[in-house]
């Protein structure tokens, strides 16, 4: 504590000098060295596979530039004011959103569930989990192609199922009402074992002694996931919820793998499937550069917000 | 007094059927396409298409299996395939964790900015800085090596963040402790936190190898000689030239999963342990 006020007022006081001498003193400060030597790798990695990068995706995105051409020119916002007039870029984004809000509710849920579930002491408990799981470790080019071929109306044993059953049979995926609710059914099975893990793992270090405390209190079942469960589950569904609404608004592998190009009238394209047709397929960088910067900023921006609404006390 | 007693102890018994019943069923609606997918892999090209569609094969072959060795190079891809995402595993594992314990433990000027920059990262997708990182590792004449595929990898904002979490949920008091003695901040790190992490890092060691064992556009962009891809980059070079034939598709695709699958099984148990760490938590 001493330490720390001793720090801060000497940190104010060398305000005034040269910044050299300020960072050597830094330096010199044991705490600031040592969490820099732990940092050290990551920091020089990340900065230059990942935020080098970001400032080139940056100067990009005020540039006009196709891949291969050694032609640049500065053109200022003209890719931003491009955007606003595209209205590819809003219906991705509407698609993106609809995406996350079905996928990030649903998945969240089921997974929990699960979690829930194959936290009691069941029997077969370690099979059940090692099932739900297969899907996340599997390739999404593979599974794609495995959901491609079983809803084929025409040779899928999935769509000749249905059949079976009475349910009208259609092309799903070349369907622009049924393309985007069948990759969020392919993601959300490809997604739940995922989450369910993390959740699993935050579940089980919940200290036992806690429910039995709320046992001898009378707590039922539900009282209990109440007032225990959920409180000190708080840290863990969080992160979850994190990570997926990033990981939503990235989406790419499975929708382009079943939908290529934005699927039929568009209706599966998103944000990154979108950028990655601008800048892949059409070769132009710059432009997609520019989508990317829009996307992080809400990205970022839908984080904060999170964040903020949810408390989230271990920030600081 | 007696009746509900025995009435909670039924309802309970109905609460663990009824739970079981929903666990099985989601199960077998989860594994059905893995299910067709092995079993397809068994079929003869002609039974893949019969008509109607049936999740059993009419005729069992192991042709699938001996005629893909021959079609591509498998083996070389496996090898490739184990040596990138089993160094990305590890050196990422070590690179994330004294990160994330800087983040939890360490006090200095500029931490939680620092911070900040990592959930940045993880906010930002691939495919928006994958040209530029492309040109970076072209620049450093690192295309087409394993260098280049594992350097850019070796730390992953997901796991500094993910273990700053666990981190987090380890009491103070046990490094306090170690403190006091005088224990170095490293050997905290690898006698103190690391062996109470063991879940957390059997988790994120399972979510690195995976990734990175599945991972397709990175190797496809870094590496340009057949000799190089991996497993996914070469079995979707495979699709390409062999776009029909289903039975040697599902045969690469089932080779592929199984030492995921197996690595799955052994890190599980490390799920398990994460009990471990309940004992500590106050």
């Amino acid at each position: 504590m001493m330490d720390n006020i001793q720090v801060q007022a000497s940190v104010s006081q060398s305000r005034r000098l040269p910044l050299s001498v300020r960072i050597r003193r830094a330096l010199s400060h044991p705490p600031t060295r040592q969490g820099l030597t732990f940092l050290f790798p990551s920091l020089v990695i990340l900065g230059v596979f990942v935020f080098w990068p970001i400032i080139q995706s940056l100067l990009l995105s005020l540039q006009r530039w196709r891949f291969g051409s050694s032609e640049v020119t500065w053109v200022g916002l003209d890719n931003y004011a491009r955007m606003l007039a595209d209205e590819r870029v809003w219906g991705a984004l509407q698609n993106t959103v609809y995406y996350t809000l079905v996928v990030v509710p649903v998945g969240l849920l089921l997974s929990l569930l699960f979690a829930l579930a194959l936290n009691e002491k069941l029997r077969g408990r370690v099979v059940f989990r090692a099932i739900y799981f297969l899907p996340v470790i599997a390739s999404f080019a593979i599974v794609a192609i495995v959901w491609r071929f079983l809803l084929n109306p025409d040779i899928g044993l999935l769509a000749y199922w249905f059949k079976l059953v009475g349910i009208p049979t259609r092309n799903w995926l070349r369907d622009a009402r049924y393309a985007m609710p069948a990759v969020m059914m392919v993601s959300i099975w490809k997604n739940v074992g995922f989450n369910m893990v993390i959740l699993l793992a935050g579940l089980q270090s919940i200290p036992e002694v806690y429910y039995e405390a709320a046992k001898v209190d009378g707590a039922n079942r539900w009282r209990r996931f109440r007032s225990v469960t959920m409180p000190l589950l708080r840290p863990t569904w969080i992160f979850v919820l994190i990570i997926s609404v990033i990981s939503s608004f990235q989406v790419f592998d499975q929708v382009w793998v079943m939908t290529p190009r934005g699927g039929p009238l568009f209706s599966t394209e998103t944000m990154v499937t979108y950028i990655y047709y601008q800048g892949i397929e059409l070769m132009d960088i710059s432009y997609a550069a520019g989508i990317g910067v829009m996307l992080f900023i809400i990205v970022f921006i839908l984080t904060l917000i999170q964040l903020r609404l949810l408390r989230f006390r271990d920030m600081d | 007094m007696g009746t509900s007693i025995l009435s909670h102890q039924r309802g309970s018994r109905l609460f663990f059927t009824a739970t079981w019943i929903f666990l099985a069923i989601a199960a077998a609606a989860i594994l059905l396409p893995f299910v067709w997918m092995v079993l397809t892999s068994f079929k003869p090209e002609s039974d893949v298409f019969a008509y109607p569609p049936r999740l059993w094969p009419n005729i069992w072959t192991l042709e699938n299996y001996t005629d893909i060795w021959q079609q591509i190079p498998m083996l070389r891809f496996f090898i490739n395939s184990v040596v990138f995402a089993g160094s990305v595993t590890i050196i990422s594992l070590f690179l994330d964790s004294l990160a994330a314990y800087a983040f939890s433990r360490l006090k200095f000027p500029g931490r939680d900015i620092l911070f900040l920059f990592v959930l940045i990262a993880l906010m930002l997708p691939f495919q928006v800085t994958f040209i530029p990182v492309y040109v970076t590792v072209q620049s450093m004449g690192l295309l087409n090596s394993f260098a280049g595929l594992i350097i850019p990898r070796a730390t992953n904002a997901f796991g500094i963040f993910m273990l700053r979490q666990f981190f987090n949920g380890i009491p103070h008091e046990l490094d306090d402790a170690a403190r006091i003695d005088g224990a170095t901040e490293f050997y905290i790190y690898s006698r103190v936190i690391l062996p109470l992490s063991g879940p957390a890092l059997a988790t994120l060691a399972v979510f690195h190898f995976m990734y990175n064992w599945n991972d397709f556009l990175w190797p496809l962009l870094i590496t340009k000689t057949t000799e190089m891809r991996n497993l996914p980059a070469g079995l979707a070079l495979f699709m390409g030239q062999h776009n029909i034939e289903y039975g040697l598709i599902m045969a690469g695709a089932t080779l592929a999963l199984l030492p995921l699958f197996i690595a799955f099984l052994f890190a599980q148990k490390y799920f398990v342990q994460s009990i471990v760490m309940t004992g500590l938590k106050e």
